[in-house]
């Protein structure tokens, strides 16, 4: 057995939260966390962390050089850079919308890269 | 002249909310100023999500949020001025901007709402020793610079202040490419929301060190490095603990200060501690028929409290503008033992609708019992778990409450060890 404290990043309140693991790694109990979400977080967080990514694309033809982009799921953590490198290969002619896919399955994690402005 | 029922100045989330309330409660001619080339205001930067899970449920980035507010605004019959500068609001509630198309315009306004919201404390309101080579700017700056004209500002960064823009730039930068070497923050505590140093800090390894400030920058043409030193409990540099940092950009995010200018020159009141307006429930200034709501009236964590106030302020101006706001006599709000401030400052007795008091703490508290009172009674006692001055809090008061006291009474909000 052994825990983990961590803080919950699911709203602006950021609640303490404790994890007990048993000796596989697996979640055993979940303290601390004021609602359902906090739970859950904990879970995930110390099983398969995730993360929204955001960045922005190369634009051409539009009213700005660049259009604010984020993934429209969650990606696993440790693949945030490795994303990072894809989106920053892609380039964009404008016009671009709000929610228009800029590419699509980002290292076959299943998450599209969507546009969050209109360029 | 020009004449409109209700004058926005600023088309920012808070004036894009206010106008589109004001609208939705029947004020026919509305006028929206905004500085720059396109409604949204700061959102437009900040490209990172979080943006709306209070307000729609959901986890917008900030143009997203933006454009809820925007596309909605469009659809209706309110004007918009972009690229339009507001010079003055006149005793008369006359409102004089400037721009390429209309020269110099006079408009006659039966209210205002002023929501200019707030800027970055810049270098010169520091103490730093050093030349002035570039590489050295606020945080909120280089956000511009990476989110919106697509350009690196450097290659090695040390972040001053923990506020939530430093922290969203040391992730932004670092996902660039870019080496954040640490975040410096002059208090014991961040300044910054909780999920914003776990997600841009702890998950990048970017060191967080408080009690520490940057002392001196080097560089001639271009920043090279920045001194950086522990301080003591007075905030002042502790010898021996200097240590140089090679950097070639240093981003300031010190503090936001409400721009109030406009709201001066119009002779309104503006609370010291806020910086921002003194106003009542309904966000109406010192000067009758002038509104604040957003940054320009206190500085918020979340826009989706933002909006909340905007729509007050809207709301407001309608009553306002029919001549049914409420009255009945004001009573009085304040903060005491650790509340450094309240909005709003007075509440009129016979409001229509529950008021919430928002408020910040000034230092980090755990366990205490906050309450609202009014001379010997309690009208609100709550067990707070932890507080801390960057997360804004509200309590809740109820109308028929308020409708109980007496005119010209104090609400003191406070706290005492639980």
């Amino acid at each position: 057995m052994k825990t983990k404290d961590l803080i919950c990043v699911s709203c602006p309140i950021g609640c303490a939260v404790t994890v007990t693991l048993n000796d596989n790694g697996e979640v055993v109990s979940v303290t601390g966390n004021t609602c359902k979400r906090g739970d859950s977080y904990a879970r995930q967080e110390c099983t398969h962390p995730e993360r929204m990514l955001t960045s922005t694309v190369k634009v051409s033809g539009g009213r700005l050089p660049v259009v604010p982009v984020k993934s429209a799921k969650p990606v696993p953590k440790e693949l945030l850079l490795s994303c990072m490198k894809e989106i920053n290969k892609v380039q964009v002619q404008a016009p671009v919308h709000i929610g228009d896919v800029v590419l699509s399955n980002i290292l076959n994690t299943g998450v599209d890269i969507v546009a969050t402005n209109n360029a | 002249m020009l004449q409109y029922d209700l004058v926005v100045v600023g088309g920012g989330p808070a004036g894009m909310a206010a106008a589109l309330q004001a609208h939705e409660d029947g004020v026919e001619k509305i006028l929206v100023l905004e500085r720059a080339d396109t409604l949204g205001g700061i959102l437009e930067q900040c490209i990172h999500t979080g943006f709306g899970l209070h307000y729609f449920g959901e986890e917008l980035s900030g143009p997203e949020y933006a454009a809820r507010f925007s596309d909605a605004l469009y659809k209706t019959n309110i004007d918009v001025k972009v690229d339009t500068m507001v010079l003055d609001i006149s005793a008369e509630n006359v409102v004089t901007a400037v721009n390429n198309f209309d020269g110099i315009l006079t408009v006659q306004a039966k209210a205002v709402v002023l929501a200019m919201g707030c800027r970055e404390r810049p270098r010169g309101a520091l103490s730093i020793a050093g030349s002035r080579p570039s590489g050295i700017m606020t945080a909120g700056t280089a956000q511009k610079y990476v989110n919106i004209d697509g350009y690196m500002p450097g290659k090695t960064v040390v972040i001053l202040g923990s506020g939530d823009i430093g922290l969203i730039m040391a992730r932004r930068m670092t996902l660039e490419g870019a080496k954040v070497k640490a975040v410096c923050e002059l208090m014991p505590y961040s300044g910054g929301l909780t999920r914003n140093i776990v997600q841009c800090l702890e998950d990048f390894g970017i060191p967080l060190r408080l009690s520490c400030t940057v002392i001196q920058t080097h560089g001639k043409e271009r920043l090279e490095g920045v001194t950086v030193a522990n301080v003591d409990e007075h905030s002042q540099p502790i010898p021996g603990t200097e240590e140089y940092i090679p950097c070639d950009t240093l981003m300031l995010s010190v503090g936001l200060i409400p721009e109030n200018e406009l709201s001066k020159s119009a002779g309104v009141t503006l609370d010291p501690v806020t910086n921002g307006p003194v106003v009542d429930e309904y966000r109406e200034t010192s000067k009758k028929g002038v509104f604040a709501c957003g940054n320009v009236l206190q500085v918020h964590d979340l826009v989706d409290y933002v909006t909340e106030e905007s729509k007050l302020a809207g709301a407001g101006a309608a009553k306002f503008i029919r001549n049914e706001k409420p009255a009945g006599g004001l009573v009085s709000t304040a903060g005491a033992n650790g509340v450094r401030y309240v909005v709003p400052q007075r509440i009129n007795r016979q409001t229509d609708r529950d008021v919430k008091l928002y408020f910040r703490v000034g230092k980090v508290m755990e366990s205490v019992m906050l309450s609202v009172s009014c001379g010997d009674e309690t009208l609100i006692s709550r067990k707070k778990r932890k507080m801390a001055p960057g997360e804004m809090e509200y309590v809740t008061l109820k109308a028929s409450d308020l409708a109980k006291l007496p005119e010209g009474a104090k609400l003191v909000v406070s706290t005492r060890e639980a």
